[in-house]
């Protein structure tokens, strides 16, 4: 890589010191030049003065997966230079704050230095330490926009649409970009050899995270009640639900609000108002990480048994226990699919990327009501809280919520008797009432032994007769998950030979999409089956079944992915080989094409 | 067993209340608990109270965690939507229940062990929330359905049915509920349905989370002599400070007690809570007062009863959210859904 339009960089900052915002700004000017751009945010569980990095990649070719190689480094964190130092590509360039004089010790062979007087630049130009402070991000960007040819007229408009109602910060800012702007202008030969043009592959598109994507599905997919307990990564879905309720579902004039959402005292109370609000009839919703998943799992159980619709986004991180809360991970598979003690087993919606939040949650929301059961959309910290170039999201006004089986009390009346656990047709789905629908249709929910009638028993027949419902029920839902997404090689590839299977969930799409070309060029025929839930549909063990050698690329240590696979499929381990990467960053593509290519070449992996 | 199973003969003489109702309408299955058993008369007080209150027993929802007391919500209003949840739980699941639907009567029956321990940071947010929840703690000292072990309410000195004294001090959740600032705390004993009916009535009508404390001794495991919560050790301990009645709106109101000997509380709908002085100079009003007394009591041996505390204007989850006064699981999609256009108009802001 690395050529017009081809590159990517990274930021090193301390954070709590506004670096942010310039990197918005940074990225969304790309986006406005028509230029497909992904960032992602390499943070501390830290509110402030520990590193934090931001790192933006420039793809004409649309590729979203965190960049394997860094061709420009700002390194503006003292703390950091030597790693920062150790990141730049051969050949590279590294842009320091010059206010200090760097180490001898940290200058590398084989780089361009480039050093810039940020700091001295902005105790000049501004007063006030935080001014100063938050100027010099501004500055920086400034620079970059000349290193890089990005297109000042983009940058100035976004900057007046941030501050165009504070003309005293909107001078400043403008000063410092053109500061930071001017000074690489007349210091280095600008732009660099990688920078920018103007395209046009960004339209139609938008910069959206995962969880206010996520959040946008539950406001537009008619959630009333959220509950939660505060918790990194998942805290932004519930506050991105709140705001949007906050806009378009509060009456104007009164000030009343169509959504309650309950800030609970732990993830168990979480979950067990969600369960109480999807029994009394609403959508209703938690947002959490492996953590609160954990706390959750009696509850989860209840819901199963007692056949409520609930709806559970796990924005994972990397486990176990605290773990590393701003670090991603895909490791809660197998503590979310058997959840609870006893028989369970649970729906799955893997998005790969914000868009698919925003429908996995509206269709998280109809599954949950149509199979009467906990649904889990597993979102991770990449998808939620990183902003990724996508689709922009279309609403069809002729969508009609899919409510499931509940009964009116017209229709309680017209049968003989209402039985809460009978299913009268082959879904193995048994209709329901909700509270107050009348005394015919009451019934007693409870979590002991129940027979179809929801009466408490302890007959092994009629307690039998009800889970065994509850697994046909289940497996029933593996048609109706959002189907995997298959790629097949094309013989006008020009690849030979039989295909290898690459099978894939959710966040490491991106990478994988990326490495599957790349091994393609280098004349290997690869099938790409991303799954998208759970229960597998039957085309899932289709797949594995068709090919010889399958890698299934997931983001924990023990392959989750592979074992629920090989449980649920019955499909023999030894042909599934693990990609595993669990580092807690993004997926890169040369991950999988190196594995891939090592076990071809018997390297072990 | 306490009671057979009996007929659903329905005598023409039985009296019917404004709903058309008898009392038997508003009884549920037949209870499974020892025979004896406070709770069963807790049971019946409410069967009482919901009926004499007009309740359309559908437009009730029952809610309970796990334990003895819990059970109890099977043995009325079978006409009801009830849900036995888990143990120590049952007030997040009320919680998300009247979230959805506010337009249900909300009781919630617990023990406790299911208040107390494994559920204790429950009941207190729940208190803190301002859930509107009659909630009812049915107070044994014991478990019950484990054979025998102290619960978090024993008091320091009781015995166990073998003898072993408890050491460790008592969770008093009249105390803990008016630290909290639960604007509505009352304790009662499981065999005084005179001062119990009233309380549960007025707890019904409370526009917030009603607490009520009722000892109810558990005849199987905390009988004995040795127990602080038996029915002969509550009867000579139990010292009612206010008795009261409670005067639904809709009936006509009636001076029961000469002026100067009751004090009258008007509830947010209207009804009347009329607390008899029977203690010179208690002030069911006063949050600290109420917490000095009960700490009087305990000192002296005694078990102060009655409705402790009143805050008659309530405290209650919706009215804090300003959540619309349509139930939510009411309100049509179409007004849920922000729609295509808001949408369109909304991903301008992400470019």
């Amino acid at each position: 890589m690395s050529g017009i339009n081809d590159f990517a960089f990274r930021i090193g900052t301390v954070n709590g010191t506004g670096s942010a915002s310039a990197n918005t700004l940074l990225m969304q000017s790309i986006f406005r030049m028509g230029v497909p751009v992904t960032g992602k945010n390499i943070f501390p569980s830290n509110i402030q003065g520990l590193p934090t990095w931001y790192e933006i990649r420039v793809s004409k070719d649309g590729y979203t997966a965190r960049p394997e190689s860094l061709d420009l480094v700002v390194a503006l964190n003292p703390g950091t230079y030597a790693r920062d130092v150790a990141k730049v590509r051969p050949g590279g360039y590294l842009l320091y704050d010059s206010t200090w004089p760097m180490e001898r010790t940290l200058s590398r062979d084989g780089i361009d230095v480039l050093g810039i007087p940020f700091g001295e630049m902005c105790a000049e130009a501004f007063t006030g330490d935080r001014e100063r402070t938050l100027l010099r991000n501004i500055a920086y960007a400034g620079s970059l926009a000349a290193l890089f040819a990005i297109d000042m007229d983009v940058i100035s408009e976004m900057l007046k649409e941030q501050y165009g109602r504070k003309p005293k910060l909107l001078d400043s800012n403008f000063r410092a970009l053109h500061m930071g702007y001017d000074y690489a202008r007349e210091h280095f030969s600008s732009p660099l050899p990688f920078h920018l043009e103007r395209m046009d592959a960004t339209g139609g598109h938008v910069l959206l995270d995962g969880n206010t994507a996520s959040a946008l599905g539950c406001v537009w997919g008619g959630a009333t009640v959220g509950a939660w307990y505060p918790i990194t990564p998942a805290t932004s879905l519930m506050e991105a639900f709140k705001g949007y309720c906050g806009r378009y579902r509060t009456d104007k004039s009164t000030g009343e609000k169509a959504y309650c959402i309950v800030q609970a005292e732990d993830e168990l109370a979480a979950a067990g108002m969600v369960i109480g609000a999807g029994w009394a009839g609403a959508r209703a919703f938690t947002s959490t990480s492996g953590p609160g998943i954990s706390l959750m799992q009696e509850f989860i159980g209840l819901a199963y048994y007692t056949e409520i619709p609930a709806v559970f986004f796990d924005v994972q991180r990397a486990g176990p226990a605290t773990g590393m809360p701003t670090r991603t991970q895909q490791s809660d598979l197998l503590s979310i699919a058997y959840a609870s003690h006893g028989d369970t087993k649970h729906i799955m919606l893997f998005p790969a990327d914000p868009g698919e939040c925003f429908t996995m949650a509206m269709q998280a929301l109809d599954l949950a009501e149509r199979f009467q059961t906990p649904v889990f959309v597993v979102s991770d910290l990449d998808i939620g809280m990183n902003d990724w170039m996508i689709e922009r999201p279309r609403w069809d006004d002729r969508f009609v919520p899919d409510r499931g089986k509940v009964l009116t009390a017209a229709d309680v009346e017209k049968l003989p008797r209402f039985s809460r656990y009978l299913a009268t047709n082959g879904d193995g789905v048994a209709a329901r009432t909700l509270p107050g629908v009348g005394a015919k249709g009451a019934y007693f929910t409870r979590g002991s032994g129940h027979d179809r009638h929801a009466a408490y028993t302890e007959d092994a027949a009629a307690y039998q007769e009800v889970v065994d419902r509850l697994k046909r029920k289940i497996d029933a839902a593996a048609d109706h998950v959002p189907a995997p997404i298959l790629r097949i090689a094309s013989d006008a590839d020009g690849s030979v030979g039989p295909s290898i299977g690459i099978v894939a969930i959710g966040g490491c799409n991106a990478a994988v999409v990326e490495a599957v070309d790349r091994l393609r060029d280098r004349g290997m025929r690869c099938d790409y089956l991303r799954i998208r839930g759970f229960p597998f549909p039957s085309s899932v063990t289709d797949f594995l079944e068709e090919h010889e050698t399958v890698f299934v690329v997931e983001q924990n240590r023990d392959g989750q992915l592979r074992s629920l696979l090989a449980l649920e499929t019955g499909i023999a381990r030894d042909r599934l080989f693990s990609i595993l990467d669990y580092g807690g960053e993004p997926l890169t593509a040369g991950v999988v094409v190196a594995a891939v290519s090592q076990h071809f070449a018997g390297v072990p992996a | 067993m306490t009671s057979i199973a009996k007929p659903p003969v329905r005598h023409p003489g039985l009296q019917k209340n404004a709903l058309g109702l008898t009392r038997r309408d508003y009884e549920g299955a037949m209870s499974t608990l020892c025979a004896g058993c406070g709770h069963d008369s807790v049971t019946s007080a409410l069967i009482t109270a919901f009926w004499e209150m007009d309740i359309p027993p559908h437009r009730a929802a029952k809610m309970s965690g796990i334990g003895c007391s819990s059970k109890t919500t099977a043995y009325f209003m079978r006409q009801s939507h009830g849900f036995n949840a888990v143990h120590g739980r049952m007030p997040s699941v009320a919680t998300g229940a009247n979230a959805a639907n506010r337009s249900l009567t909300y009781v919630g029956i617990s023990g406790d062990g299911d208040s107390l321990s494994i559920g204790l940071g429950q009941l207190c947010h729940a208190i803190r929330r301002g859930l509107r929840l009659l909630y009812v703690l049915e107070n044994n000292g014991v478990y019950g359905l484990t054979k025998g072990q102290f619960s978090a309410s024993a008091d320091v000195g009781s015995t166990a049915k073998r003898g072993e004294p408890n050491l460790q001090p008592p969770i008093d959740p009249v105390l803990l509920a008016l630290s909290l600032g639960a604007t509505f705390v009352a304790r009662s004993f499981s065999g005084d349905k005179d001062e119990l009916i009233p309380i549960l009535k007025a707890g019904l009508a409370h526009n917030g989370f009603a607490l009520v404390d009722v000892i109810s001794p558990c005849v199987s495991f905390n009988d004995h002599e040795g127990s602080t919560k038996s029915y002969r050790y509550t009867r000579e301990h139990a010292e009612e400070v206010a008795p009261v009645d409670f005067i639904p709106l809709r009936r006509e109101i009636t001076a029961q007690s000469a002026e100067g000997t009751a004090m009258s509380v008007t509830m947010h709908d209207g009804s009347t809570v009329r607390f008899r002085r029977v203690k010179e100079g208690y002030d069911p009003t006063d949050r600290d007062a109420a917490y000095a007394y009960v700490r009087h009591a305990q000192e002296r041996g005694e078990i102060a009863t009655g409705l402790l505390y009143l805050d008659e204007r309530g405290f209650e989850m919706h009215a804090s959210n300003r959540t619309v006064s349509t139930p939510l699981v009411d309100v049509p999609f179409a007004s849920l859904c922000p729609g295509r256009a808001a949408l369109d108009e909304l991903m301008e802001e992400f470019r």
